[in-house]
């Protein structure tokens, strides 16, 4: 029943609404994903929005950019909060390291893709190398936010926690653990289904079952985790 | 563990396909290179939001629309899923322009 291809054809007189035909052209799985992926959709929007309402009732800061210090007064300018790099200490390089997180996560968007598209010719050994490198990717991602929170919380003196922050209003540490930590969640969430679609190709369960359907779905969800994060990076980050 | 069903056929990959999705892949990288750009070189005001704005968008359309295959999905999925997007335009227009109400009430 789970059929994968286009529309199928009502009978003549039929609508595709009356019954027997998948109107969508998708199995009953996928259309659930796409669904769920709206709802989530709408509470990452939610989150960013409320971000945006919050930010724009706090004064921002107008003076020029190389005379900006640290206050409670204003909004921070994010380009001088995340200007760090592991490995290089002191060296000021803003945004850099949240450029090659971006980097990261499109790169395994990529591998995911590839992956499907593998599946759809029924490669066993190519659906595992690019399920993989997915894995790897999202580890790495992972492993780079985890990083990016221990140097924000630790900071250079007071650091910051969800009373109060060395960067700015409490609100925007609020935010960023919130937002991105929220993504993360997400994140780590599809590492685990990319993982399980892994064990599950490896052990030939998609072979036996004659589809791999599977890796399709995963793999909605993960370029989901891709999209959202496109988003986070625009509007925490850059604006 | 031996391929349990070795008879079913493994289809030679599809070098036109595989090529497009690089192509998108390209695409996105070069996007977030310019957006790069601009947070360095501009100055802030509404013009450079509306860009990284319009260029998220564009992004989005890619990965949305190539990577999670949306574009070539049937009609009724495709705008099932980008009609409701309006709530979100509309919440983003009225909470931040609440947002701006509130910070002139209060300082």
């Amino acid at each position: 029943m789970a059929s994968t291809t286009g529309v199928n054809v009502p009978a003549p007189g039929r609508s595709v609404w009356d019954g027997g035909v998948s109107p969508m052209g998708a199995s009953y799985g996928k259309l659930m994903m796409w669904f769920f992926l709206l709802s989530d959709a709408f509470t990452f929007s939610a989150l960013l929005i409320t971000y945006g309402l919050v930010r724009s009732s706090h004064p921002a800061y107008t003076g020029s950019p190389e005379d900006f210090v640290f206050s409670q007064e204003y909004w921070p300018i994010p380009e001088k909060v995340f200007e760090a790099v592991p490995f290089f200490h002191g060296w000021e390089a803003p945004l850099v390291f949240v450029g090659i997180m971006t980097f990261i996560l499109i790169m395994s968007s990529v591998t995911m893709v590839l992956a499907v598209e593998a599946g759809h010719r029924m490669d066993r050994d190519a659906v595992e190398k690019w399920m993989l490198w997915t894995i790897l990717g999202g580890i790495t991602f992972l492993s780079c936010q985890a990083w990016e929170w221990t140097h924000f919380i630790h900071g250079t003196g007071v650091g910051a926690s969800l009373s109060f922050n060395e960067y700015g209003p409490p609100d925007f540490a609020a935010f960023f653990f919130f937002i991105t930590g929220f993504h993360g969640f997400h994140v780590f969430s599809g590492v685990c289904l990319n993982f399980m679609v892994y064990y599950n190709t490896v052990t030939g369960v998609y072979q036996r079952r004659g589809h791999y359907e599977m890796v399709e779905k995963v793999g909605l969800y993960w370029h989901f985790v891709d999209l959202v994060w496109v988003f986070v990076f625009t509007f925490f980050y850059l604006v | 563990m031996e391929h349990a069903e070795d008879n079913i056929q493994v289809i030679p990959p599809n070098k036109e396909k595989i090529k497009r999705l690089w192509t998108v892949a390209g695409i996105l990288a070069a996007v977030t290179a310019v957006e790069f750009l601009i947070a360095f070189t501009m100055h802030h005001g509404p013009l450079k939001v509306s860009i990284f704005v319009g260029l998220t968008i564009v992004k989005a359309a890619y990965i949305v629309g190539e990577f999670m295959h949306l574009r070539y999905e049937v009609k009724v999925l495709f705008w099932s899923i980008l009609i409701p997007m309006i709530f979100v335009v509309w919440m983003l227009v009225a909470f931040v322009y609440e947002g701006m109400a509130i910070g002139e009430l209060r300082f």
